[in-house]
């Protein structure tokens, strides 16, 4: 791709004779907000750190901005780095805290005082400054360590798990923020998570990962509509995958004739692209729990467990009680093995 | 056990923790000429005795020396080596840690010894010089130790996150490192302070003309002199220390580092 802004080019990162992540390649387009996901020990840390310059390459080139900066020490790099626990320095104020990066530049100190400023403003935390960090709440914190990384100006804003420590209505009013202040300031943002809705949230384009490798990667659409692989599907909340024997589908518990010919070797339902109530298979109720515009039934089949969600309009089946469910053709996403 | 038995246990302990202390404090009181406890009436001349005599001054000066600087030489030994044990993974750590430590497992008369016959006599060291070195090495466990705790409760991304900042890994370690761990050094001077202030077996065996320690100073002149002024002498030290200890506790809970 020749217009990307970060070029991550057969990156190879070890810890010792331990490789985390073998052989990457990504691209990051100038101003986008893309999202490195996957399960905890895939190695998104892992890249974040070698992409700050905390971590060097055992091989490959991390081009910046048109530049080499594969061998540039972590402080020369002008990126930012935002730490999933803040690391924000107790013993100075908030004020301090933002001002430190700024302090380092030697600049004058009007224009410390004004840009200092202008950051807490900008997450909010206006009236905070003379609080040390340890007398800020969570939230606040989070803003604080975003403000002291901001007023850096970074070429690329790195945030590991930034939301990961906040609680649950937080972390949604938090995404809000993010999303705005990265709308605002047009800073080219990587940010990690393990929680696929945040990802799909907030990222213009999300990089999906499995042991050190890109599983996929494409926009929140395409990964949420068209996840190639088990994993992918898996974590885009396809939770029926099965694999495809002829015109049957096994899993470890059995078979199940699908009465088509399936032409993938997997396949793969969401729980609401399940029928409920007709259908040529059957199964009995073992769980059912009321989700406000639907239901979401757990059925025993031949298969094992199968998810459905019912829309609220279908008579509830009360647990225990034999259903016909159908796993439709048109719902089904075929997946590569 | 019954309340009877632990109020006894308890007051053995405390008679045995505070009455030496007290003792001395009444021995230094005495209005008569011999050490004797209890004292032979009350007067303060003896407290102002030890100020008249010249050789303690000299050896005060020159246990506050070593007690200040020695430690501080430790410290200056000891924050990075503490430093570096705590944050790289450097081969065979553990038995560096070991070594630092051993001058609190060796007993002090031994490394007395061993310094005077194959240090101070072959090299012809200077008394004041070789009593230096000692302190220094004496207090330089201490120092790792409680820098390494305080250490310990910093996590190293703070580091990371000033080096992105733009901090040099000096510059990390001066600004944001240093004002982190230093109710731990101040902690660690205090301890280096006492220890090396009371310390005597390895001094002992470091004298020369007119250069003591105070302690050993203290031992002489008792050989000679059997006045009560070095029970009002330690009674003096012993305010001195306990005045540190209370004001460092009153500033930084010094007994969390200890
Ligand atoms: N300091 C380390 N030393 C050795 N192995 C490490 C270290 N940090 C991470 N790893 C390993 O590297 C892999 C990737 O870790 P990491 O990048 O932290 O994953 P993530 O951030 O996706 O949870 C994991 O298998 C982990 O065990
Ligand atoms: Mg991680």
């Amino acid at each position: 791709m020749s217009d990307a802004f970060v070029s991550l080019t057969d990156l190879t990162l070890s810890y010792g004779q331990t490789v985390a992540v073998p052989n990457l390649n990504l691209d990051i387009v100038e101003g986008e907000l893309i999202a490195l996901l996957g399960p905890s020990g895939c190695g998104k840390t892992t890249t974040m750190r070698a992409i700050a310059g905390l971590m060097p390459p055992a091989q490959g080139r991390i081009v910046i901005d048109g530049a080499d900066v594969t061998r540039v020490p972590a402080n020369k790099r002008g990126i930012g780095l935002v730490f999933q626990s803040y690391a924000l320095f107790p013993h100075l104020s908030a004020f301090e805290n933002v001002a430190f990066g700024l302090r380092l530049q030697k600049l004058p100190q009007a224009q410390i005082r004004a840009k200092t400023e202008a950051g807490m403003a900008t997450v909010g935390l206006t009236g905070f400054e003379a609080r040390k960090p340890g007398e800020m709440s969570g939230g606040q914190q989070q803003r604080l360590a975003l403000a002291r990384s901001l007023v850096m100006q970074p070429k690329v804003l790195l945030l590991d798990e930034p939301l990961s420590n906040l609680d649950a209505r937080l972390r949604l009013e938090m995404r809000n923020e993010l999303q705005r202040v990265q709308k605002e300031t047009g800073i080219t943002m990587v940010f990690v998570t393990h929680d696929q809705s945040e990802a799909l949230a907030l990222a213009d384009r999300i990089v999906l990962m499995k042991d050190g490798k890109i599983e996929q990667l494409g926009t929140p659409a395409e990964l949420y509509a068209r996840p190639d692989t088990a994993f992918a599907a898996d974590f885009m909340g396809f939770e029926n995958i099965f694999r495809v024997e002829g015109d049957a589908l096994v899993s470890d518990s059995g078979r199940l004739p699908l009465g088509y010919q399936a032409s993938a070797q997997i396949l793969a339902w969401r729980p609401g692209g399940v029928g409920v109530g007709a259908g040529p298979h059957r199964g009995r109720v073992i769980a059912s729990s009321f989700a406000g515009g639907h239901r979401e039934y757990v059925l025993d089949s031949a298969l094992g467990q199968i998810k459905a969600d019912a829309p609220i309009d279908v008579p509830e089946v009360p647990i225990g009680q034999d259903v016909a469910f159908d796993l439709p053709q048109d719902t089904a996403r075929p997946l590569a093995a | 056990m019954s309340r009877l038995m632990i109020w006894l246990i308890l007051g053995v302990t405390l008679t045995f923790l505070i009455g030496p202390f007290l003792i001395v404090i009444f021995a230094g009181m005495s209005a008569g000429e011999a050490l004797a406890f209890p004292p032979q009436g009350l007067s303060l001349k003896w407290y102002a005795k030890v100020f008249t005599v010249e050789s303690f001054r000299a050896s005060f000066a020159l246990s506050m020396f070593l007690a200040i600087f020695g430690t501080l030489a430790a410290l200056l030994i000891g924050i990075p080596a503490a430093y570096a044990l705590n944050r790289y993974d450097i081969p065979g750590a553990e038995t560096i840690r070991t070594i630092v430590a051993a001058p609190i497992i060796v007993p002090g008369i031994i490394v007395g010894l061993a310094l005077l016959r194959y240090f101070v006599v072959p090299l012809n060291v200077a008394i004041t010089v070789a009593l230096f070195v000692t302190h220094t090495a004496l207090v330089l466990p201490y120092a790792v130790r409680v820098v390494s705790s305080s250490l310990n409760n910093l996590r190293a991304d703070m580091e990371e996150a000033a080096v992105i900042l733009g901090c040099t890994r000096l510059q990390a370690f001066t600004k944001v490192v240093l004002p982190n761990i230093r109710g731990g050094i101040l902690a660690a001077f205090i301890l280096g302070f006492v220890t090396s202030f009371n310390e005597v077996p390895a001094s002992l065996f470091l004298s020369g003309p007119g250069v003591r320690t105070l302690p050993i100073d203290m031992l002489s002149y008792m050989e000679i002199t059997f006045d009560p002024s070095v029970a009002a002498l330690s009674a003096l030290l012993a305010f001195m220390s306990v005045a540190i200890v209370f004001i460092a506790e009153r500033l930084l809970g010094f007994s969390r580092y200890v």
